[in-house]
């Protein structure tokens, strides 16, 4: 196989892609979103469950797209339980600069290890057309967080 | 003359390239768009060398050129389509075309309780114009069933023709997500009988079949010459005389008037009172040589050749474990559409991209029709003259490869 190829489809995209953790709805939800991706058809619903001390308790995702697509929102969800709204929009950031590959400012540390594991889907700057896929899940997450209508990748 | 693969790919530059190092470019994208034989990039340079400058408004030499050259092409589509030049409408594009028609026909003939009939199998160019002027007028879009295989319905069409309402039938002649052929034969005739003007949608017929409007008997037949080898930019609206001369002007501007003051203006007679502004002269002088290349090999022998790639896409590619062809209508057309069980439509346009083979995914801007075979989308590999049977043989393998890749 070519090799940016495997850069972008790394084993633990792979993996994500195929078994997507916490693809389920979740109870109580305080907030959620829905994000489309109208060059692909590709959609994707995202809900959360935000504390009383504004800590993210619960996240989980649900719909159908592609592999870099379905990774990007299993890894969201796994990295964002705990953190506060204003972590989640530093690692939106940061993780959009990544994937359009633009250099990325210094996060706080306590987020350094989170955005370790995003990293993975760094690979997709290489293939401009499926930067859209890997952020289609953040771009809700901005919807969700910040109260936006639908989220568009467009 | 005997058609031959190679010749014909001697004729395209841009496919003698490799999409990455060791990738040879394999292009089954047609379906979106054709490239260009030389001929074509020669005429538009040609124009602009010589004898460019703006149409139907100059006595100097240059502008009287390319007027000629802007009109020969006006003729050379007429003739290809076997239709009157003064049935000749040019447009930017199918989409402006059916827009055109919608908004000149619809805006003034349509009311409350008429109906527009389509079909399920539509792209978006033929739904949504027909969407806009439905909520202008208070007209209702009315939508004719397929069948699983990709062809119409014929009951179902029946039914609904038959209202009594239907002031116009669009519909494609081949669907560019399931290659169906419609059966114009039996469509036309019936919604003509039944008091609809008829609209067909060629964006996909021109480049695989030929056309003569006198056979098919449409009212209008609208399409594009990016699809047929030719460049982007300029495309047809062909309509029969007595309804485009009924139809009012739909944009104003300079070229489609007769006369102007502040007081009030008139119009040039059909198709010029279509046409504002400045039209598409080098495109134009494009689209002339794309019909000469075209007539050269022969539409009878383009449509064999490219029957002869369909049948084996669809043999190579339901051989391979898991994956399923979308739109199976007898003679299809030149697309075939298809899922892979392990790998979702667009990982497997980045893999076989990677590969050198460039096939389109997504919702071929037909989402409607994706609707109804619930899906977000598909891959589809399409095929034009330039294409080999090895090329198809590299598709599956490819195919072949993402499957295992992704299980």
């Amino acid at each position: 196989m070519f090799d940016d190829f495997q850069d972008l489809y790394q084993e633990v995209i792979l993996d994500h892609g195929k078994s997507p953790r916490n693809k389920r709805s979740v109870e109580n939800s305080t907030h959620q979103a829905y994000g489309n991706n109208p060059m692909c058809g590709d959609k994707l619903a995202l809900y959360l469950r935000v504390n009383g001390q504004g800590l993210v308790e619960d996240v989980g995702f649900q719909g159908e797209g592609c592999a870099i697509s379905e990774a990007s929102a299993s890894l969201l969800t796994e990295v964002l339980v705990g953190k506060t709204k204003a972590q989640a929009m530093e690692l939106f950031d940061a993780f959009h600069k990544l994937a359009k590959g633009e250099d990325v400012h210094k996060l706080s540390d306590e987020l350094l290890d989170d955005f370790g594991r995003l990293e993975v889907l760094g690979g997709v700057r290489a293939f401009p057309m499926r930067v859209k896929c890997a952020t289609l899940a953040w771009h809700t997450l901005d919807s969700a967080l910040n109260l936006k209508d639908e989220a568009t990748t467009e | 003359m005997g058609f031959n693969v190679q010749d014909i790919r001697a004729d395209f530059p841009i496919l003698h390239q490799e999409a990455y190092p060791g990738r040879p470019l394999i292009f089954l994208d047609s379906a979106a768009s054709t490239q260009k034989p030389s001929k074509v990039i020669e005429a538009m340079a040609n124009i602009m060398e010589r004898d460019y400058a703006n149409v139907h408004r100059g006595v100097h030499i240059l502008s009287q050129r390319a007027t000629d050259i802007f009109e020969s092409c006006r003729a050379k589509v007429a003739s290809f389509m076997s239709a009157e030049e003064r049935e000749i409408v040019f447009t930017k594009n199918t989409t402006e075309a059916i827009n055109l028609v919608a908004n000149a026909w619809g805006r003034s003939k349509l009311k409350t309780g008429d109906q527009i009939l389509i079909t399920e199998l539509e792209h978006h160019a033929n739904i949504v114009p027909w969407q806009l002027i439905c909520s202008e007028t208070g007209a209702d879009l009315v939508v004719t069933r397929i069948h699983d295989d990709g062809t119409i319905d014929l009951d179902d069409f029946r039914s609904k023709i038959s209202s009594g309402k239907v002031k116009m039938f669009a519909c494609a002649h081949v669907s560019n997500v399931l290659g169906t052929v419609l059966p114009l034969e039996i469509l036309i005739p019936e919604a003509k009988a039944a008091g609809a003007l008829t609209l067909v949608d060629g964006s996909q017929g021109i480049t695989h079949r030929k056309v003569d409007v006198g056979t098919i008997g449409s009212d209008f037949y609208v399409w594009t010459a990016h699809k047929l080898y030719g460049p982007t930019g300029i495309g047809i609206l062909y309509g029969s005389y007595h309804v485009l001369d009924s139809m009012s002007p739909w944009q104003g501007g300079g070229d489609m008037i007769a006369s102007v003051s502040f007081e009030g203006s008139t119009f040039k007679p059909a198709p010029y009172k279509f046409e504002a502004g400045t039209p598409a002269i080098i495109e134009a002088a494009g689209l002339s040589a794309a019909i000469d290349w075209v007539e050269s090999v022969g539409i009878e022998n383009i449509e064999k050749h490219e029957a002869e790639l369909v049948v084996a896409a669809h043999d190579a590619l339901a051989k391979i474990e898991g994956v399923k062809i979308y739109g199976t209508a007898p003679n299809k057309a030149s697309v075939v559409s298809f899922l892979c069980d392990k790998a979702h439509a667009h990982d497997v346009g980045t893999l076989l991209d990677r590969a050198g083979i460039a096939i389109r995914v997504g919702h071929h801007c037909a989402e409607p029709l994706m609707q109804r075979y619930g899906l977000a989308s598909t891959a589809r590999a399409s095929f034009a003259a330039y294409n080999t049977l090895e090329e198809v043989e590299s598709l599956a393998k490819a195919v072949t490869a993402a499957q295992e890749f992704f299980s």
